[in-house]
């Protein structure tokens, strides 16, 4: 691992980081810095944009264009500036909350439009910056300071939805992961397309303290053993699968990128324009 | 000589946009104001911009701000529902100091009210639509060829001092069709962003230069607090930032006031108007001096900043001060302010969806300055 890269992708002099201690943001952060670096990112040609939530400060971190944008909105900023800079390599850091929450509508038609963006979701199943307010990720029963009682909803897959919705690469990982972190982050960046990568990670101060669980490690240590790899989960049953959710590669198709089609039309219409004059 | 042409006001907002080197348009469909989506989706690959249409118009304005950071002139174009869901963006915008046009094609009343029928009723939503205080610039036309001047102006102001302009149209505006003859190229000013010429100790919230994304200043936007590097600040430090964002625009109000003022000097009677309100003070005026009747107009362009040492001085001595609006009284308050008691203002309002008539006016004004006969329209 590049590790000695770091400083060129990261703000060291911002550090430490304004998470809670133990928390799994930190970690992914850590990860999408290791993916840039192996991936030798031109930090003048990269650019972070996060959401609003513990998720979108990762933004401040980062030593390159970064834009901190509002609640849900991240990946709408990214669509405008990467339409116009299509040479930048633009990453989204997002929230649970903010993608699929106050931002869905944006996320369900960032994967229909399939802008060459590479969202990375620090899914903590709950609103972390807030105060550990129910989120539409939060499991069934688990509480939270909105749903003292339990939940009574049942969460969005994010994963699902993506596919549904047409991203044209999804992964799905844990913060225990961290390989698998680096190596999905860095295949979404590479591939030409929306490329989303949730990472179920870890809230201690909120989601663990509501739910028993306030030790990080013993959370980590959960996030590891509820979820599968894809390749065991493709021999388990439906009961095997009941309380476990699967990680890994989970969709990857070639699709015409939005930007490259857009790009295409403007040099139809002008090649069309020149000819036109001629006549 | 060019021949003139019929454009429709939404036509010569889009032609204006391009025009002023608009090379992105984000907008979600909405009456009175698709026409200039539909007219951008045709002409924006030509010229090598881009025209999208997002899934709302949170999405639109976002995109705009993305897209003017990327560098791009960047417009977005709605109507009272959009403009109400455009409002956390503009403030994004405004404290991010991110040049950008929005356009509102005003609707009667809140909510769906009546699509098709005009308006002047968003006058404050335009000022104080978002939460906080905040720079903006608002703007407005009376005429297609306005539209047009107005719209390059908008990119002008918004890319010099980097700054939200918001350009408020109506229904009948953006509906009308005029025969124009529109501006050719090198006949107005377009203004673009001024780039710093060091990069080393480039401070990109400090003052009006600015730095894309993309050009190697590893810029950081934030609409939190932030302090002249774009990194969260508070105290002393925000009461600084939020000040010189705000007064960068406010002691600007003389320069950035826009208008027309007509019979002024010897005028006992003004009335001081706006949008397409203006069209009928400007014939009713007419019809009032062909009378003999001392009364001149002010068309406002600019109605925030509000130009109040400009109307102060424009009412300075006067009997009376009419304000018709297409509302139940908005800028009049404001025109009350600036008179400062020094003549009774009147507001003139209509919401029934027509437009303020010239004869209503002329009514209006003749009794108040104690003239009996009436005026027959001609
Ligand atoms: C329009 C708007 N509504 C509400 C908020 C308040 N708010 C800030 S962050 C947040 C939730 C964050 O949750 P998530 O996106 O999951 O991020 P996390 O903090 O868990 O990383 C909310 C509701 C806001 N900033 N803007
Ligand atoms: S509140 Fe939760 S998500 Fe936010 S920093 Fe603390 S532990 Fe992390
Ligand atoms: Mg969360």
């Amino acid at each position: 691992m590049a590790y000695d890269l770091l400083e060129e992708y990261l703000r060291v002099e911002r550090l430490p980081h304004v998470w809670c201690p133990g928390c799994g943001h930190g970690v992914i952060t850590h990860a999408l810095a290791c993916a840039m670096a192996e991936l030798r990112l031109d930090p003048d040609r990269t650019a972070v944009i996060g959401g609003i939530g513990c998720s979108g400060r990762a933004a401040f971190l980062f030593d390159m264009d970064a834009m901190h944008t509002t609640h849900g909105r991240a990946i709408v900023f990214a669509t405008g500036l990467k339409l116009v800079r299509p040479q930048l390599t633009v990453i989204l850091t997002l929230g649970d909350g903010d993608a699929v929450g106050i931002g869905g509508n944006h996320f369900i038609h960032a994967c229909r439009r399939n802008l060459d963006l590479t969202a990375i979701i620090y899914n903590n199943s709950i609103y972390g910056q807030t105060g550990g307010q129910v989120a539409p990720t939060t499991p069934p029963h688990k509480k939270s300071t909105t749903s003292p009682y339990g939940n009574l909803e049942y969460p969005f897959d994010i994963a699902q939805l993506a596919i549904a919705a047409g991203a044209t690469y999804v992964a799905r990982t844990t913060s225990f992961d961290f390989r698998d972190m680096v190596k999905f982050i860095k295949r979404g960046i590479l591939h030409k397309g929306f490329a989303v990568i949730e990472v179920l990670t870890h809230c201690p101060t909120y989601y663990g303290r509501l739910n028993e669980m306030r030790d990080p490690y013993e959370m980590l240590h959960r996030l590891k053993e509820h979820t599968v790899p894809l390749e065991e989960w493709e021999q388990l049953s439906a009961e095997e699968r009941a309380d476990k959710i699967v990680v890994g590669e989970l969709h990857c198709q070639e699709r015409p990128e939005f930007v490259e089609s857009y790009y295409a039309l403007i040099t139809r219409m002008q090649s069309q324009q020149v000819k036109g004059d001629g006549n | 000589m060019r021949e003139p042409e019929l454009v429709q006001g939404n036509e010569a907002c889009a032609r204006g946009a391009l025009y002023a080197g608009c090379r992105f348009f984000a907008g979600y469909p909405i009456t009175p104001s698709s026409e200039i989506m539909e007219y951008l989706a045709r002409e924006m690959p030509k010229v090598g911009g881009i025209c999208l249409q997002m899934e709302d118009e949170i999405a639109s304005i976002s995109a705009v701000i993305g897209a003017s950071w990327g560098g791009a002139k960047a417009m977005t174009a709605t109507s009272g529902p959009g403009f109400s869901l455009m409002q956390e963006s503009i403030g994004y915008a405004a404290i991010t100091e991110t040049p950008c046009v929005i356009v509102d094609a005003q609707r009667w009343s809140p909510s769906t009210g009546q699509p098709t029928k005009a308006a002047q009723g968003d006058v404050m939503q335009a000022r104080w639509g978002t939460h906080g205080d905040h720079p903006i610039i608002v703007l407005t036309a009376s005429w297609v060829r306005e539209v047009f001047e107005m719209t390059v102006h908008a990119f002008n102001f918004a890319e010099k001092y980097r700054v939200p302009v918001i350009l408020l149209l109506d229904e009948v505006l953006a509906h009308l069709r005029e025969n124009v003859i529109l501006p050719e190229p090198g006949e107005l000013e377009v203004i673009s962003r001024q780039r710093p010429e060091r990069l080393e100790d480039f401070q990109p919230f400090a003052n009006e230069m600015m730095l894309n994304f993309g050009e190697g200043g590893h810029i950081m936007v934030t609409g939190m607090a932030h302090d002249e590097m774009g990194f969260p600040t508070q105290g002393q430090k925000a009461a600084e930032q939020l000040k010189r964002i705000v007064s960068k625009i406010e002691r600007r109000a003389e320069e950035l006031a826009l208008y027309r003022a007509h019979y002024l000097d010897d005028a006992e009677a003004v009335i001081i108007s706006y949008g397409i309100t203006s069209r009928a003070v400007e014939a009713a005026v007419e019809l009032m001096r062909a009378q003999g009747l001392a009364v001149g107009f002010l068309d406002l362009k600019t109605l925030w900043p509000f130009p109040e040492k400009l109307i102060r001085s424009w009412t300075e001595g006067v009997q009376y001060v009419l304000v018709p609006e297409l509302n139940l009284g908005q800028l009049v308050r404001e025109v009350e302010r600036a008179v400062g008691g020094r003549a009774p203002v009147e507001h003139l309002g209509r919401v029934d969806g027509y437009l303020i008539t010239p004869q209503e006016i002329c009514q209006r004004v003749q009794e108040r300055l104690g003239v009996n006969h009436g005026v027959r329209s001609s």
